[in-house]
């Protein structure tokens, strides 16, 4: 694409680093991992969450549950974008969500839409005792009053500009970029 | 943010499979396969249809693709309303275009149709503004049934490439057997039909299709074999001598099942005459998907609702937000 400009923020070690800081935070926020339960909203939330679910395993030696959370059919702009993707899967732990702590993982926290919609989405699934948001990247720019509880990284970019985040899964490396208009 | 994840779009309406790509009708299959699990969830409805219309216009006598359309468009979140020849203005002559036109006047977003006159479906999507799917048009299309089909057997044979169906019955007068037909050879199946040839389109050697005259030959073909039903009214219409020398030709009965040389899928659109073109031991037995292909079909409705509901093309780059 002409006139644009990709700056890297963070390159693979860095998010690893960042992603261990992270496991801690979530670690200290749930009060330990038995109750604990991560779900990723798709499409790279799914990777991040499988991470921090590794690096929680690496920090406390326990296993966490994880699922995956596609909320395209939650969002409250669907009439008016297109084309669309395609759905993934929705796939909770087994054990299901009720009087869990739940916590939502996704790459970059934004307007908060898709945020408000995952929580929608869960609340068909059951009543977490607690739901918590973590995020690898905050880029700001909230159109609605959602905060994440544990940040990886907060990145100012101004509005037009885009936060890619790359998992080896999807893009072949780990990393993130911020994408400018030129 | 990458969009590698683009559907190819599909249009106003859903009329036949005969107009679709492999590429449309695989992104409705893959669609399907992701909805598959929203009838497993505590509550088995998303939000997605929320505030839209779907009217399901049955003017011909159907429970199940019926029940199935509506689970499928509750489950999408949208308000429904059914109508049907009875009770409706249709006896009292008005035209198909006039209750459709009446319907939309009221504000409406989706018709689904199912009509005894091949066409009407199209007929109707020319005429109206709303999306029109096809439920049965006549001995035209029932493209969701041929959809529903592809995903089971899609499910259990992973690709269609390659793949021998045989379509075996009444080929003359089913709608699921064209649709079946365009479909599978759109995802690059090779197909044969078998039956008796009073029950086969004229053209049948030139569908470009295999024609088998004996079960037998075609089940020692055949990977999957769709068994369509034998709508009795045929033998008062002199197609068959009777139900007994048709189960006795083309029956697919467990001794027959049992000699193939594969380990055969078997599919029937329902509802089946036991006994007649499919025997119990063979319906109720560990070849047949019959059940999976009920349970397909809600999730395949779903698919075709939320395909055709889209938006105008947009920008969706969102900073994955």
């Amino acid at each position: 694409m002409p006139d644009t400009q990709r700056r890297p923020i963070m390159d693979g070690p860095a998010v690893e680093r960042i992603i261990a800081r992270m496991a801690a935070e979530v670690l200290r926020l749930a009060g330990g991992s038995a109750e604990l339960v991560l779900v990723g909203i798709h499409r790279r939330g799914v990777q991040l969450a499988a991470r921090l679910a590794d690096a929680i395993e690496a920090h406390g030696g326990v296993s966490i549950s994880s699922g995956s959370l596609d909320i395209t059919l939650y969002r409250d702009d669907l009439m008016a974008v297109g084309p669309r993707p395609v759905v993934g899967q929705t796939r909770l732990p087994a054990g299901g969500i009720d009087g869990r702590i739940v916590c939502i993982v996704d790459d970059v926290l934004y307007t908060g839409r898709t945020v408000r919609a995952a929580l929608d989405e869960l609340a068909d699934f059951g009543r977490p005792r607690r739901t918590l948001l973590a995020v690898l990247v905050d880029r700001g720019g909230r159109e609605l009053p959602i905060q994440a509880d544990v940040v990886g990284e907060r990145v100012d970019v101004p509005e037009g500009g885009r936060v890619e985040v790359k998992v080896p899964e999807i893009d072949g490396e780990l990393g993130v970029e911020v994408v400018e208009a030129g | 943010m990458a969009q590698e994840l683009v559907n190819p779009a599909l249009g106003k309406d859903l009329l036949g499979l005969e107009e679709l790509t492999r590429e449309q009708i695989t992104a409705i299959l893959d669609t399907a396969e992701a909805f598959k699990e929203i009838s497993d969830r505590p509550v088995r409805k998303v939000p997605y249809l929320r505030g839209q219309t779907v009217v399901n216009a049955f003017f011909e006598n159907s429970t199940r693709t019926r029940v199935s359309f509506e689970f499928a468009e509750k489950r999408m979140g949208a308000d429904t309303v059914s109508i049907s020849t009875t009770g409706s203005s249709v006896q009292k002559g008005e035209t198909l275009v006039d209750t459709a036109r009446n319907l939309e006047a009221m504000r409406i977003d989706m018709v689904v149709i199912r009509h005894a006159s091949s066409g009407s479906a199209r007929f109707l999507a020319e005429r109206i503004e709303s999306h029109v799917i096809n439920a049965g048009d006549g001995k035209h299309e029932h493209p969701t049934q041929g959809l529903l089909d592809l995903l089971t057997i899609r499910d259990h044979r992973q690709s269609l490439e390659g793949l021998k169906v045989c379509i075996c019955g009444d080929v003359l007068h089913s709608r699921v057997a064209r649709s079946n037909l365009h479909g599978l050879r759109r995802l690059g199946a090779e197909v044969a039909v078998c039956g008796p040839l009073t029950l086969m389109p004229a053209d049948v050697r030139e569908l470009g299709v295999h024609y088998f005259p004996r079960i037998e030959a075609a089940i020692e073909w055949a990977d999957v074999l769709n068994v369509l039903r034998l709508q009795l009214e045929r033998m008062k219409g002199g197609f068959i001598p009777s139900l007994r020398e048709y189960n006795r030709v083309f029956g697919v009965t467990r001794a027959r099942v049992e000699a193939a040389p594969r380990d055969l899928l078997i599919l029937h659109p329902g509802p089946m005459n036991r006994g007649v073109e499919i025997d119990s031991d063979v319906a109720d037995g560990p070849h047949s998907v019959i059940l999976q292909q009920v349970t397909n079909g809600v999730a395949v409705r779903m698919a075709v609702l939320y395909l055709l509901a889209g938006g105008p093309v947009a920008d969706t780059t969102e900073g994955a937000a």
